[in-house]
């Protein structure tokens, strides 16, 4: 073992593989024509073809099995053509709840985020417009409920298959404690971690792109130093992102959860999975929100025009990150993890 | 990918502990901030005993792994550690560029920690555009003679070497014609006058007037000295100076326990955004030791890595001292003063970093033509 910041040759293969397969069905008119709902039924079945569906849940429960740094590698090449399937939900759904119908595909399932409201109600819950089973807690329990996708959502930024769903009509399985949601918030952070870094390198690479391309007084607008300075910070923060949301999975799979890893703030040395998930979110949204913001700002007003793919981009940074709430209280609770919960803000 | 050290780095970067705790106490460090030299005699005596400079000197065969480590253990110890850093990346370039006799004599004592080099590299006209200097060296019989001013020549004074950029023929292009030189600082000719700073920094302008070298202080081959500074912008960039963040926010967390400014939400959230930076930079700091260890270095990887890790300590130190109210603004033990005055010396030593070793904006610039490949900004 040692550090090492390249992808393994499987996860080169892997990454090869899905880059190939997300090009070829799921290009940026796929994308548009799944607007508004944001879900492509098409591109859902040939990802089943592929067994895709499956892949977060063991073998043992009739899953691909892959590793958290396998699926990392897929979620960000999902993530760079925006694909319109809720695949990172349905991973997460399907470690907590791996039916055969679920585990391939054939039954989309979706992760409530958040607990369900007093009226027993699961709000804008990702995916859940066309989800047919919807994971999540309900009091002190963490069920999953069977009821039939609505398949529509409320028209939202991004474009995404939001609904609110019922944590109580329906077929109702008990899975666990509440508390047991802790640690599937803590995949779908790494894994939308990594769809957004997916969307920050492809906003920064359409930005590089389209100044080089594009032409004002006589030159490409790319050799205009304020722009090349814009574009100049983004690799840290894309580079950032994936290194992060890799080292969160890194410690997943090598079992530095609950405790197993370290938290030394005097060392600044972090290898305990649940504060690298957090902070993979936060910077990950953080990234993919800068890189769209200057790619479209530096497309001029064509950025702004439906016509223009960086506004599709833009759109999903924000609205892929923002469904898990207030990344100033995601920053909080990663400061929890990191000092301890403080008595003051132990009641908000 | 893979984030863990190899039980041979873990025990490396144990020994560099130890060995720096053994020779680094409040008083080294007062030592230093009052003197303006961020230099320790002892700690690099011991440093060079032990054999972990010249484990630590980059270049190829060697691991950057090491110097990395060296680097990140002496910032968060707060140790006086800059002298050595630059005695490891002049070791490095002549190592690979010097003659026999430069290494019997130079690189051999650098890496024993006995004795040290600056840099004398910028000049009053030539910062950023670095081919604009002036210092000229000229050809006498068998010697050089020569004669300029270099600016900010950090460490000059307390050093037994100058490692000298001079321009040596002005009709080969912007990148031809320079010569590099490795000259024993009392040679006849050379005056240092100090430049003090706002921080507890010391640095020097020297000159060189009727400076008389032979050839065997010439650093590869005359003419050729570009390629020689070349080689040690890329030893410098991107692995060393890159991990303040992290004992800033030690410090700091230390003293909003003790306070109580721990529980104000507010506080936690940057907080938590300070962490979420140190981690980035310290894993793209790695990724620039890696890419070297690997022999795969672009050469924009350090200048990522430096932009992001020094813009961040700036922001990240201004925004602590800020959040210390008066009690931030006390100097360095002062009593009474947050973080015993570490935050007011963070604030002040942040300010030079996004131009030492290269200006954000030219490391931007780079990144913009090398890693992104746009044109030649205009
Ligand atoms: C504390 C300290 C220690 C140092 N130690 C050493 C040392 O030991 N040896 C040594 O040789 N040098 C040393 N330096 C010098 C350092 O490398 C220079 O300060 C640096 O190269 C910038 O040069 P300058 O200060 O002349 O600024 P200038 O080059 O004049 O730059 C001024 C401003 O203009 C910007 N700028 C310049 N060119 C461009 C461009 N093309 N595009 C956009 N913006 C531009 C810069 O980014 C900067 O913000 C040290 C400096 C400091 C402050």
């Amino acid at each position: 073992m040692a550090l090492d910041f390249s992808l393994s040759v499987d996860q080169e293969a892997i990454a090869d593989a899905f880059g190939a397969f997300f090009a070829a069905e799921s290009p940026i008119d796929v994308v548009r024509g799944a607007e508004p709902l944001g879900y492509s039924p098409r591109l859902w079945q040939k990802l089943g073809s592929l067994e895709a569906p499956g892949m977060s849940v063991p073998p043992h429960a009739g899953g691909g099995g892959a590793t958290l740094s396998d699926l990392v590698v897929v979620a960000e090449a999902l993530g760079e053509s925006i694909a319109p399937v809720p695949l990172v939900e349905h991973w997460v759904a399907s470690r907590a709840y791996p039916t055969p119908e679920i585990v391939s595909g054939d039954q989309i399932a979706a992760i409530a985020l958040r607990p369900a409201d007093a009226e027993g109600i699961w709000r804008l819950v990702p995916g859940g417009a066309v989800a047919g089973v919807v994971v999540g807690v309900d009091g002190d329990e963490l069920v999953a409920v069977h009821s039939s996708a609505p398949m529509v959502s409320p028209r939202n930024h991004g474009s995404a298959p939001l609904a609110d769903r019922s944590a109580r009509g329906g077929q109702r399985v008990v899975l666990g404690e509440a508390a047991d949601l802790d640690r599937y918030l803590d995949l779908w952070r790494v894994l939308t971690a990594a769809a957004l870094v997916g969307i920050a390198e492809r906003a920064m690479r359409m930005g590089v792109d389209y100044v080089l391309e594009r032409h004002q007084f006589g030159r490409p607008i790319g050799s205009f130093q304020s722009i090349q300075h814009g574009l100049a910070d983004l690799p840290a923060l894309v580079d950032g992102g994936r290194f992060l949301a890799h080292k969160a999975a890194w410690a997943f799979d090598a079992g530095l959860v609950d405790g197993a890893g370290v938290i030394d703030m005097d060392e600044g040395n972090i290898t305990e999975f649940a504060p690298l998930a957090a902070m993979a979110l936060v910077h990950a949204a953080d990234a993919a929100a800068v890189s769209t913001d200057r790619s479209l700002h530096y497309h001029g007003g064509y950025g702004f025009s439906l016509e223009y793919d960086i506004q599709l981009y833009f759109r999903r940074a924000r609205g892929w990150a923002n469904i898990i709430g207030d990344l100033s209280l995601q920053r909080r609770r990663l400061a929890d993890l990191l000092w301890g919960r403080a008595e003051a803000t132990a009641g908000r | 990918m893979d984030f863990r050290l190899t039980e041979q780095h873990e025990a490396l970067r144990s020994e560099i502990r130890a060995c720096i705790d053994a020779h680094i106490d409040d008083e080294v460090i007062e030592r230093a901030h009052r003197t303006g030299a961020n230099h320790c005699v002892e700690l690099a005596k011991a440093l060079g005993d032990s054999g972990l400079l010249a484990q630590a000197m980059p270049g190829e065969g060697q691991d950057p792994m090491a110097m990395w480590m060296l680097s990140s253990e002496a910032e968060k110890a707060g140790a006086p550690f800059d002298s050595v850093g630059m005695a490891l990346v002049i070791a490095g370039v002549l190592n690979e560029a010097g003659t026999a006799a430069q290494n019997q004599r130079v690189t051999a004592a650098l890496l024993a920690g006995e004795e040290f080099v600056c840099f004398g590299l910028t000049e009053p006209d030539g910062g950023s555009d670095l081919p604009a200097i002036t210092t000229r060296a000229v050809r006498d019989g068998d010697e050089w003679v020569i004669n300029g001013s270099k600016m900010w020549t950090t460490m000059a004074q307390v050093s037994d070497w100058v490692f000298l950029l001079t321009r040596t023929d002005s009709n080969a292009g912007r990148y031809g014609g320079f010569t590099v030189f490795i000259i024993p600082m009392d040679t006849p000719g050379i005056t240092i006058d100090p430049i003090h700073t706002m921080s507890t920094e010391r640095s020097n302008a020297t000159f060189y007037d009727d400076v008389r070298v032979g050839d065997e202080w010439v650093v590869g081959e005359a003419n050729e000295g570009w390629r020689v500074v070349s080689i040690m912008f890329g030893f410098e960039r991107g692995m060393a100076n890159t991990g303040a963040l992290t004992p800033l926010l030690a410090r700091f967390g230390k003293w909003a326990e003790a306070s109580g400014v721990i529980a104000d939400p507010v506080h936690r959230e940057r907080m938590a955004q300070v962490a979420i930076d140190a981690q980035v930079a310290e894993l793209l700091t790695q990724r620039t030791a890696w890419t070297a260890a690997v022999g795969e270095p672009s050469g924009t990887e350090g200048s990522i890595a430096k932009v992001f890790a020094t813009e961040a300590y700036q922001r990240h130190a201004r925004w602590a001292q800020a959040a210390a109210g008066p009690e931030g603004l006390l100097g360095l033990n002062e009593p009474g003063a947050a973080t015993d005055g570490w935050i007011d010396h963070d604030v002040r030593h942040s300010v030079p970093q996004t131009f030492q070793g290269g200006t954000t904006e030219i490391n931007r610039n780079n990144i913009a033509e090398r890693h992104l490949n746009l044109p030649r900004a205009r």
